[in-house]
């Protein structure tokens, strides 16, 4: 193990009788990426856990500051590959924001549609690994049935099935046609009746209950201190959604809910996100039905320089509140871009969760807080 | 045995029943894979492999008039494009044009910001070569394309 100030170290002479260090990751299918979490565990019951962050570090913000605005864009997509498109949305509205850029209306829907499609693969992605980490098989292999549906109709917009690069300043990089429509409806129409299968195989099972119930309790009052947001603190009975409470794009017009359960434990979290996916679900048929004629993109400069300034954007992205906050010299290269990502915010409680729980529920719990680690580490 | 315990088992036989009904019917719902390599998936028409130049037809040659926008605009610096002006003619022509797709993100933007559209996407997804040389150093100018790819299409 290195030895530096910001990793935690345990020598083994440190070490009390009856105690180990386990190093959970790197490579572990358990962190969903290369994070590792050192456990100092007494027998099977873990008395602290430290993740170690920085293996997958990109310098995502420093590569900001060396590239133009256009080609920051496929760099988004590169932190959380599973919601990458929520990612472009952010980086667009944000220099549309700074730069006083109309988008059409037509591109606006077109732009909600995606996201939302996105956000249910997303979750779907989480399901699966979710209770694979619970070790159950089953359900992952009807989430990626179904994900593949939402794969295949964004490929056919975006041309990519993972790192979608789609959006543009003013708009959408190119129009889509009425058999996308016709494939998200169709869409929608599938998991009305197939997400009654997901509840039956999986949300009354009693294993999965047993092992989910009363497990990583997050209490309401923790949430705001350790800066949590999406599902993970929805999931303690904060109603905080960034597409409610700082409206951006066409949200404010589109009428939906936002699901809240009050227990904070992992099965809460669980059921956020199912019912977010059918508040999705919601979404993208109003979206459809209201879907505006017209172009999907205005005329902007071709190379874009923001006046001297700073500025920030928030959106909701399927872990949480993503925000940019940029501050630019006037130049066509940014000054300086922050990033505050969701899955990094929502690590942070991880070792107060930990603490105390045993080794087979620390699994759940890392797996409840949906975390991609390009994402923490970007 | 107290009755709680008797329920417990009555309440796991039955989602154990409920369980077994989801797999008989995915048993016979149709398969979402197919078998690759005899079988592929269709391809949707936007797909962004790597790039690739597209002949003029008057002339057979690349449209392309090494301007070097493609190269300006590519965000990991893979694009390498020389030309020079052949005698008598108006435009440039290309005498190199190399991509580095090893580096290649697939973003797309080189191909949207070519004025006289001369660079689409391949079709080429299966990628595999003998030795890295291929890819690092691709020389779009010969055949126009790996000659793996069989069809192209304009955006």
């Amino acid at each position: 193990m290195f030895e530096s100030e910001t990793a935690p170290t345990y020598h083994l002479e440190t070490v009390e009788d009856n105690q180990f260090v386990l190093n959970l990751g790197p490579q572990h299918p358990g962190t969903h990426g290369v994070l590792r979490v050192v456990l100092h565990m007494d027998g099977e019951y873990i008395l602290t856990a430290d993740p170690v962050l920085g293996y997958g570090h990109r310098m995502q913000e420093k590569i900001a500051e060396t590239m133009t605005y256009t080609q920051v864009l496929p760099y988004m997509a590169r932190m959380d590959y599973l919601g990458a498109l929520s990612y472009n949305q952010a980086w667009v509205c944000l220099i549309e924001k700074m730069c006083g850029l109309e988008v059409p209306r037509r591109a606006e829907y077109i732009r909600v549609l995606c996201v939302e499609l996105n956000r249910i693969a997303s979750h779907f992605l989480w399901f699966g690994a979710f209770l694979l980490d619970l070790g159950a098989f089953t359900p992952f292999l009807h989430a990626f049935a179904d994900r593949e549906k939402i794969l295949d109709l964004l490929e056919s917009v975006t041309g990519s099935r993972l790192t979608h690069c789609y959006f543009r300043f003013g708009g959408v990089g190119a129009d889509v046609d009425d058999d996308f429509f016709a494939g998200a409806q169709a869409f929608v129409d599938h998991m009305r009746q197939h997400l009654p299968t997901y509840h039956s195989l999986v949300t009354g099972n009693v294993i999965f209950q047993e092992r989910t119930k009363d497990v990583g309790v997050i209490l309401p009052f923790e949430t705001w201190g350790y800066g949590l947001s999406g599902p993970v603190l929805r999931g303690s009975g904060k109603q905080y959604d960034v597409r409610r409470s700082e409206p951006y794009s066409i949200y404010p017009e589109l009428d939906f809910k936002i699901p809240v359960e009050q227990s904070g434990d992992c099965l809460a979290r669980y059921l956020v996100r199912l019912r977010e996916i059918e508040e999705s679900l919601n979404i993208i048929e109003q979206a459809v039905a209201g879907m505006p004629d017209g172009p999907v993109r205005s005329k902007v400069p071709k190379i874009i320089k923001p006046p001297e300034g700073e500025a920030a954007m928030a959106v909701e992205t399927p872990r949480g509140e993503l925000m940019i906050y940029l501050v630019s010299d006037g130049t066509k290269v940014p000054y300086r871009v922050k990033y505050r990502v969701p899955s990094f915010a929502n690590l942070s409680i991880f070792s107060h969760l930990a603490r105390g729980q045993l080794l087979a529920d620390v699994l759940a719990i890392l797996g409840s807080l949906d975390m991609v680690i390009p994402e923490v580490d970007r | 045995m107290n009755w709680s315990y008797a329920q417990n088992i009555i309440t796991g036989l039955v989602s154990l029943v409920k369980g077994m009904q989801v797999t008989m019917t995915t048993m016979l719902t149709p398969s979402p894979t197919v078998e690759w390599p005899s079988e592929t998936a269709p391809l949707p028409p936007r797909f962004r492999g790597h790039i690739m130049l597209v002949a003029d037809e008057s002339t057979g040659f690349a449209r392309c008039i090494a301007c070097g926008a493609c190269s300006r605009a590519c965000p990991s610096n893979c694009i390498q494009v020389i030309g020079e002006k052949p005698e008598g003619v108006k435009k440039k022509s290309p005498t190199l044009f190399q991509l580095d797709f090893t580096k290649c993100s697939l973003c797309g933007l080189c191909v949207e910001s070519c004025p006289v559209a001369a660079l689409a996407y391949s079709r080429d997804y299966a990628l595999a070569g003998p030795d890295r040389q291929v890819y690092s150093s691709m020389d779009l100018l010969t055949g126009f394309a790996s000659p793996l790819t069989e069809q192209c299409h304009e955006l």
